[in-house]
């Protein structure tokens, strides 16, 4: 009963960074889906997401409810720049460009804010905007700020699927992550649409930002960098461009992690992610739910 | 004069693949441009379609330069593109793979009564309407990349080798089919064919290119019975 108990409540552990993992995760693999292209700055915005929630609630002294309003927007904000100002021009180029173009930027954002004055090179505590309380529900018990990241997933999944699979925009999206040539010849503007989907695919990762720094309340302009890796290789456990193996992806991710944490040794966490990687990329290089293989 | 084609010139990299074409079409005319395999067939109509940059040369539609425009703007003219290998969104829906069809339109009226349109002409679409388009057979995809390029309201319709991969029966039928969209609604047609003995009967005018570059044109009544073609195209 102890063991069963013990179990149930790493699961929620697990669920609680698998949740915020699907959240990066989906933007990796939509912004694959449209430019196959892996956005390696993408963790970095995540990163900018949980500083920004910083600056609103311990400078600004603003309410949650307009805390995750304005991260998405500067996060989104922050994405669509990116795509224009490093992606755009290399439309193209070849692809190598614009990976080696991914990386450069995650760099360029990780040192630029890491400058005293910006983000700053150290940890900082960061303030939650209530009081942890704990439930406890007989066999386990769970904590309202796992209530509140559950929900606020839940939210964003169920807006982010009606968006993609009921509106206009959305049918624009997956015509395009198929086949962009035929796209275009259905009138659908590529550019905006990529566009589109950088905002979207940043707008998540700012949630995933904010509900992160809720969790682990230490903040680093470097933090984004793990988490990033991890989305990634959840996004390739899923199906690289799959929106549902994103989920999914992330949410076996963290699982995964915690579970070794608790049964194994914590040392082994992130590596224990890296032999997912390679198995995956070995035995099955298109994920769990991926039908055809592409080319990077 | 709808559309006019002038010394058009197109290239992959440094292989010029048009040398300098010259076409045109009436209102509600059916052009078909045969030829063998390479020829530049299908490098013509993605030249029109803003697919493929034209090097030289222009494109004159409704009075209007466009070449070398984007093609998501050249489908707002009232130009559609049946891709050749019909390219349907095999995990969408047949009614999404429609609905981007009409992705330009914004009037619901106008919407409605072309997927009336095509599910008329195509009844089996209808039944079909909320199968994944990768599930159709082949000759259900090709009514579907036809009924796609349709819903978009085109004034001027480019089909890419509709019959490709198709039984001739099948081929009848779709040809039929585009015939009657074209006498009931008025929309012209640029039809490029390797089977040239469909092309020939379906068309009123045709085109004969051989290594980018028109050898010859005519009514296709015409055309079929020139002992040249008969000689390439017909085995003598």
């Amino acid at each position: 009963m102890e063991l069963l108990s013990y179990i149930l409540e790493q699961a929620i552990n697990g669920l609680q960074i698998g949740a915020v993992y699907a959240l990066i995760a989906l933007g990796y693999t939509m912004v694959y889906g449209v430019l196959r292209l892996i956005n390696f700055a993408h963790g970095d915005i995540f990163m900018f997401g949980s500083f920004t929630a910083y600056f609103l609630i311990s400078k600004w002294h603003l309410p949650i409810y307009l805390v995750f309003p304005i991260t998405v927007f500067a996060t989104a904000l922050l994405g669509y720049a990116v795509e224009k100002i490093a992606y755009k021009p290399l439309r193209s180029a070849p692809r190598i460009s614009l990976l080696i173009t991914a990386v450069g930027v995650s760099l360029f954002l990780e040192y630029f804010l890491s400058l005293k004055g910006l983000f700053g090179p150290d940890y900082i505590a960061f303030p939650r905007p209530f009081d942890v309380r704990v439930f406890d529900l007989k066999l386990f018990s769970v904590t309202n700020i796992q209530l509140i990241i559950f929900s606020v997933t839940a939210v964003s999944l169920l807006l982010l699927y009606l968006l993609v699979y009921k509106t206009r925009q959305g049918r624009a999206m997956r015509a395009v992550s198929h086949d962009p040539e035929v796209a275009a010849l259905m009138g659908i503007n590529i550019d905006g649409i990529i566009s589109f989907t950088f905002i979207v695919g940043t707008g998540l990762a700012g949630i995933g930002g904010i509900l992160y720094a809720f969790a682990y309340p230490q903040i680093n302009v470097f933090m984004g960098i793990m988490p990033g890796i991890k989305s990634f290789i959840a996004a390739v456990l899923g199906g690289i461009g799959l929106i549902h193996g994103a989920v999914v992806g992330g949410i076996i991710i963290g699982v995964l992690e915690v579970f070794v944490s608790a049964f194994l040794s914590s040392t082994f966490r992130d590596g224990v992610i890296f032999i997912v990687l390679l198995l995956v990329l070995l035995l099955r290089p298109n994920g769990l739910f991926g039908r055809r293989i592409e080319k990077l | 004069m709808l559309i006019k084609v002038c010394g058009l010139r197109a290239a992959y990299g440094a292989v010029e693949v048009l040398h300098g074409i010259d076409i045109e079409a009436d209102r509600g005319e059916v052009l078909s441009i045969i030829g063998a395999n390479g020829a530049g067939k299908t490098t013509l109509l993605k030249t029109i379609a803003g697919v493929v940059r034209a090097t030289s040369g222009e494109i004159i539609y409704e009075e209007k330069k466009i070449t070398n425009e984007r093609s998501d703007r050249i489908v707002r003219t009232g130009i559609a593109l049946v891709p050749e290998g019909r390219r349907v969104f095999p995990d969408l829906t047949v009614r999404d793979n429609l609905r981007l069809g009409a992705y330009t339109l914004r009037n619901r009226r106008l919407k409605k009564d072309l997927l009336d349109l095509v599910l008329e002409t195509f009844p089996k679409l209808r039944e079909r309407l909320w199968q994944h388009a990768g599930t159709l057979s082949g000759g259900e995809q090709q009514m579907l990349a036809v009924g796609r390029a349709i819903m978009a309201n085109p004034r001027l319709l480019l089909l890419d080798e509709p019959s490709m991969g198709l039984s001739p029966l099948m081929t009848q039928e779709i040809f039929s089919l585009v015939r009657k969209i074209n006498s009931e609604k008025a929309i012209s047609m640029i039809l490029v064919e390797q089977n040239a003995h469909m092309a020939l009967e379906f068309s009123h005018r045709t085109y004969v290119l051989e290594n980018g570059a028109i050898v010859m044109s005519g009514e296709s009544s015409k055309v079929k019975s020139d002992p040249a073609v008969l000689a390439a195209y017909f085995g003598g």
